[in-house]
């Protein structure tokens, strides 16, 4: 399973694509299941880094946790939640998920 | 310090029109990552895990309060209320949106910094001792030099597009504090027979994956010819420094591949091309430079030592602050101060806004206004009258800077790892907070004494663990962090790169690893005085292997 993350151009903002934008949370990012779905995936990454929407597209391993999504390696771990070490920044800190255009 | 003239004001307002004209552009969709991407590089703008990061340029570490003000100031506004101070004596900020680094950079300018030349393939900041200008052992202050060197190479058109990063340290003592062997060019800053200044000069030195001790490739260079001679080392490394592969194309690789002897010749060769000629430097501009660098006048303040005696008796915590963080200055009533951002726990090197700015006022009230940032991620006060050491303390107290653990085991150099970096393969801060907490007493630190312990968080070795007595290197082994440690790497006059004791160990059992690395010197050392880096020198590593591997079959 994958999704497709990237960083927003403006402010660089981790963002992973969910239900037609890019949301700051991964929870309900859209989930790639077959080499078809990652195509499409992809390409929507590669138009959104075309059109200057976001920076440095990848499609990530993922797994589902009761309902959420979750990043399987360390690293996308962290970037979806922030610092291990400062949880009182990044997207951890947030009481909700945000979510973005 | 060095204050801006006119033709720097004007550079620095240019570079920054013209990088926000880059912005804009880029925000707007008229330039393409790849495009950008480079022209970012060059203004210090990286593309982290979370956000941006902006890395600003300290050049040699030196800066006044209005300037720690100002950094404070932009973490508040810009940033998340933090800034991180840098083994290269610089400093990140890890949060900023692009859209703000224009304006970020029109703050830095109103008090002369800048962002130019802290990424890419260029010469970098060029570091220095942090306790230049106030050490008691220095011959002359190296800072002069530093500045003649990034004049020389700010967008010097020549050396822009170099194989790889280059950079430069210099010392102006014999006890070197700025690792300048572990650097391209080292530089410590001498006097001959005659007394006449000059430098000895160490070339390809350097850690990341492949570890290097820079040689010492002229015993005595002229301090008139450190351009032409620096020149003459970059023409050749820009000649033959390999291109094919970045992991090959850093000087070190060069020295080591074409060998001292020759590469001192073609050197050598080109030098005597350059020497007296347009870049031999007028002894009337070492002297301008030397005059933006002149001491603070220090009025005598023999009151001191009285107040320090009464004051080492009325507070333990200041006597124990003031055996370890301050050292003796060349004027008797004075000292110089280092300010621990290690306090027990915390991230190594960072500071908060109200930090910047409590110990800017500090600065200014007690300090002639001056500051550095050491390499060791910790700020300096140079120049303390004695008789106000207690009320510095107290101040420090107040803000939660005054941990007594320079040069101890707490003092750890650690890279931002995987909770910040986009290269990073392991996380690096929770190694060093929990390393900390484990060692929290100060007694015990102070009865296993100087310990350098350094972390990096992945092969580039920014953390420095190569050459820390202890070296921790993060890797990423079957998705879970693996740490490797190294013993007996030093980074002074007496540059050593550690060795790999053995196999890794978990995120769970590092620190017990390191306690039973500081127990086995302990029982081993032949008496307190022995340092962990002399006693690991004289015994080796079997010892330290067997505490740590005997209950093992196979030790890989």
């Amino acid at each position: 399973m994958k999704v497709l993350t990237a960083n927003r151009l403006s402010d660089g903002i981790a963002v992973w694509y969910a239900d037609g934008g890019w949301a700051e949370t991964v929870s309900r990012a859209d989930i790639a299941h077959d080499k078809a779905a990652e195509d499409r995936l992809e390409a929507i990454g590669a138009a959104a880094a075309a059109n200057n929407e976001v920076v440095d597209v990848n499609l990530i391993d993922v797994t589902v946790i009761n309902g959420v999504v979750e990043p399987v390696r360390l690293r996308e771990k962290i970037r979806a939640a922030g610092p291990t070490i400062r949880t009182d920044i990044g997207k951890q800190a947030s009481p909700a998920p945000a979510r973005a255009a | 310090m060095y204050r801006y003239d006119e033709f720097d004001h004007d550079f620095v307002k240019a570079r920054v029109a013209e990088f926000s004209d880059q912005v804009q552009r880029r925000l707007a969709g008229e330039i393409t990552e790849d495009q950008f991407r480079p022209l970012r590089l060059m203004n210090g703008v990286y593309l982290q895990l979370h956000a941006y990061m902006l890395r600003i340029a300290v050049p040699y570490g030196t800066l006044n309060s209005r300037q720690l003000r100002m950094l404070g100031h932009i973490a508040r506004k810009y940033d998340k209320g933090y800034g991180h101070f840098t083994t290269r004596q610089n400093i990140q900020f890890n949060w900023p949106a692009l859209s703000d680094i224009p304006a970020i950079l029109a703050d830095l300018a109103s008090v002369e910094m800048h962002a130019i030349q802290t990424s890419g393939n260029c010469i970098r900041n060029v570091t220095a001792d942090h306790f230049a200008g106030a050490a008691a052992d220095e011959v002359a202050d190296p800072r002069p030099y530093a500045e003649i060197l990034r004049q020389w190479s700010s967008v010097h058109p020549e050396f822009s597009y170099l194989p790889r990063k280059f950079k430069i340290a210099v010392t102006g003592a014999e006890r070197d504090r700025a690792a300048i062997q572990t650097h391209d060019i080292g530089l410590h800053l001498k006097k001959n027979a005659a007394g006449e200044l000059g430098f000895a000069v160490y070339v390809g030195g350097g850690q990341g994956r492949t570890p290097m001790v820079a040689k010492k490739i002229r015993d005595f260079l002229p301090e008139a010819e450190l351009l032409s001679y620096c020149t003459a080392i970059l023409r050749v490394y820009n000649l033959y420094g390999r291109r094919d592969n970045k992991y090959k194309a850093r000087i070190k690789i060069l020295v080591h591949e074409t060998g001292v002897e020759e590469i001192t010749r073609q050197i050598e060769a080109e030098w005597q091309e350059l020497k007296d000629a347009e870049l031999k430097l007028p002894d009337a501009d070492i002297q301008a430079i030397n005059a933006y660098f002149a001491p603070p006048a220090l009025p005598d303040r023999p009151e001191g030592d009285a107040q320090v005696k009464q004051a080492r008796l009325d507070s333990k915590s200041f006597s124990e602050w003031l055996d370890q963080n301050v050292i003796t200055h060349r004027h008797p009533d004075y000292a110089a101060v280092t300010i621990s951002l290690k306090g027990i726990g915390e991230v190594p090197g960072d500071a908060s806004d109200s930090q910047m700015e409590a110990v800017a006022d500090i600065a200014e009230k007690y300090a002639f206004d001056e500051l550095r940032v050491s390499h060791e991620q910790n700020l300096i006060l140079p120049h303390v009258a004695r008789a106000d050491l207690k009320a510095v303390h107290d101040a420090l107290v107040e803000i939660d800077l005054a941990t007594a653990n320079s040069n101890l085991i707490s003092d750890i150099i650690s890279c931002p790892g995987l909770d910040y970096c986009a290269l990073a393969t392991a996380r690096s801060i929770p190694v060093a907070q929990e390393i900390s907490r484990r060692f929290a007493s100060l007694e015990r630190q102070r009865e296993i004494g100087e310990l350098k312990l350094k972390i990096s968080g992945c092969i580039n070795a920014c953390g420095h663990h190569h050459v820390g007595h202890i070296g921790i290197l993060g890797v990423e082994k079957k998705g879970s962090e693996l740490y490797q440690v190294t013993l007996g790497g030093s980074a002074d006059e007496n540059t050593s790169v550690g060795e790999i004791i053995g196999r890794g160990f978990s995120s769970e059992e590092i620190t017990d690893a390191i306690e039973q690395i500081v127990d086995t010197y302990l029982g081993l050392r032949l008496n307190p005085s022995e340092r962990f880096i002399d006693a690991y020198r004289r015994v080796g590593p079997a010892p330290f292997k067997e505490a740590l591997y005997a209950g093992e079959t196979k030790a890989a």
